[in-house]
């Protein structure tokens, strides 16, 4: 059972792993918008972005801690480590206003996207 | 102290939660402490790995790390729970009728104790990356305070206390409703994950049907708060989900629900042909 377990895991792993490392790099399209976080904060902490595009955000964390970027209506949940930087697509979208936070410095770390 | 209370106790309530369902389905089966303690343990300690690695995670696999980790764990663990539901549907309702809780253990104890006991350690894993993260953005960054780190870990003791509430809530249910009460709870728990499984190659990009949002009821009962998060957990409320895991949703609730009831079925006939005496 043991040995059972530990093989389907490393499988089911891989197999995500390979599907993903090419059908994402194929799929990676349209402008790049960049964010950055410094003392939890975004900047610039409004971005505005066309309808139904899709949009790649890139987000940089010059802080020494790690945030979690965090939209519920954007459907985006990441970890960006300390000093570091991470981008993802975001879905096209409809017009409106997509709010979006970090989760560990909820208070300060606030922004959105204005899609029109 | 109270935001980093209720930052770590949101991300530990899930585990929590599981913990205790799965505290209360292996109640009595031989050894099942020591599985789930030592579950809890690989799923704590590889959090601790995971976060380490957390700057590696997310660079890999084109920036999609993170989310294949999770989509990968969450996965893992549905298989494990449909498959105890599975498997408890073609000997467990048969064995709680006839035999001893001993006999019982004897039979059924290893079969399901690795799948739930890899479920507490796959649980524990997932959310203590964002624990341990975030307590040690705490520590690193300094600028707050001890009693942050403080709130962190009474949010963390919360966690552990939701699964001693749930081991008691369940296990004071009438031991003959328990089983179909667990089952149930068991089903709706692993069609949440899945949810939650999809959501992650949705925003990895890897599947990109069905990705607007359905309903939008943040308003109501955030899924954010502590009771929203407790029925995220339990019946996979999401207060915006996308169409995409709506039916990921549905579809396990069904998949589930029909093989427990096939094997079921299946034991019965098996078992009416092979003794006829009622």
């Amino acid at each position: 059972m043991k040995k059972f377990n530990a093989g389907s895991f490393a499988q089911m792993l891989f197999i995500c792993m390979l599907s993903s490392a090419c059908i994402s790099s194929a799929a990676w399209s349209g402008e790049t918008y960049t964010l950055t976080i410094k003392n939890h904060h975004f900047e610039p902490a409004q971005v505005k972005a066309p309808t139904e595009t899709p949009v790649t955000l890139l987000v940089k964390n010059l802080d020494a801690s790690p945030e979690e970027f965090e939209s519920k209506s954007l459907h985006i949940e990441k970890i960006i480590p300390a000093n570091s930087e991470v981008s993802f697509q975001l879905r096209p979208l409809k017009a409106g206003v997509y709010k979006f936070v970090g989760e560990f410095h909820e208070e300060t770390a606030k922004g959105e996207i204005i899609v029109e | 102290m109270l935001g980093a209370l209720i930052i770590v106790f949101r991300e530990a309530i899930e585990a929590g939660l599981i913990v205790g369902i799965v505290m209360a389905v292996t109640r009595g089966l031989d050894g099942a402490r020591t599985y789930i303690a030592g579950g809890a343990l690989i799923g704590a300690l590889g959090a601790g790995v995971v976060a380490f690695f957390a700057d590696r995670l997310s660079k890999a696999f084109a920036g999609s790390g993170q989310e294949l980790f999770n989509a990968s764990v969450l996965a893992l663990a549905v298989g494990m729970l449909a498959w105890h539901n599975i498997w408890m549907s073609r000997h467990g309702r048969a064995l709680s009728q006839e035999l001893s809780s001993v006999g019982r253990a004897v039979v059924s104890g290893d079969q399901t104790l690795y799948a739930l006991a890899s479920v507490v350690g796959l649980a524990l894993m997932r959310e203590g990356v964002e624990v341990s993260l975030f307590l040690y953005g705490v520590l690193a960054s300094g600028e707050t305070g001890f009693d942050v780190f403080l709130g962190g870990l009474l949010g963390l003791a919360l966690g552990m206390a939701t699964s001693f509430a749930t081991f008691y809530g369940l296990v004071s249910i009438p031991s003959r409703r328990l089983f179909a009460v667990t089952t149930a709870l068991i089903t709706l728990l692993a069609a949440g994950l899945a949810a939650q499984s999809v959501a992650f190659l949705q925003q990895a990009g890897i599947i990109t049907l069905f990705s607007d949002t359905l309903w939008d009821t943040s308003w109501a009962l955030s899924d954010k708060s502590i009771f929203g998060r407790v029925l995220h957990t339990l019946i996979g409320y999401s207060d915006q989900p996308s169409t995409m895991q709506v039916i990921v949703y549905v579809m396990t609730l069904i998949g589930i629900f029909v093989a427990t009831q096939l094997c079921a079925h299946q034991n019965l006939m098996r078992r009416t042909s092979a003794s006829p005496t009622p």
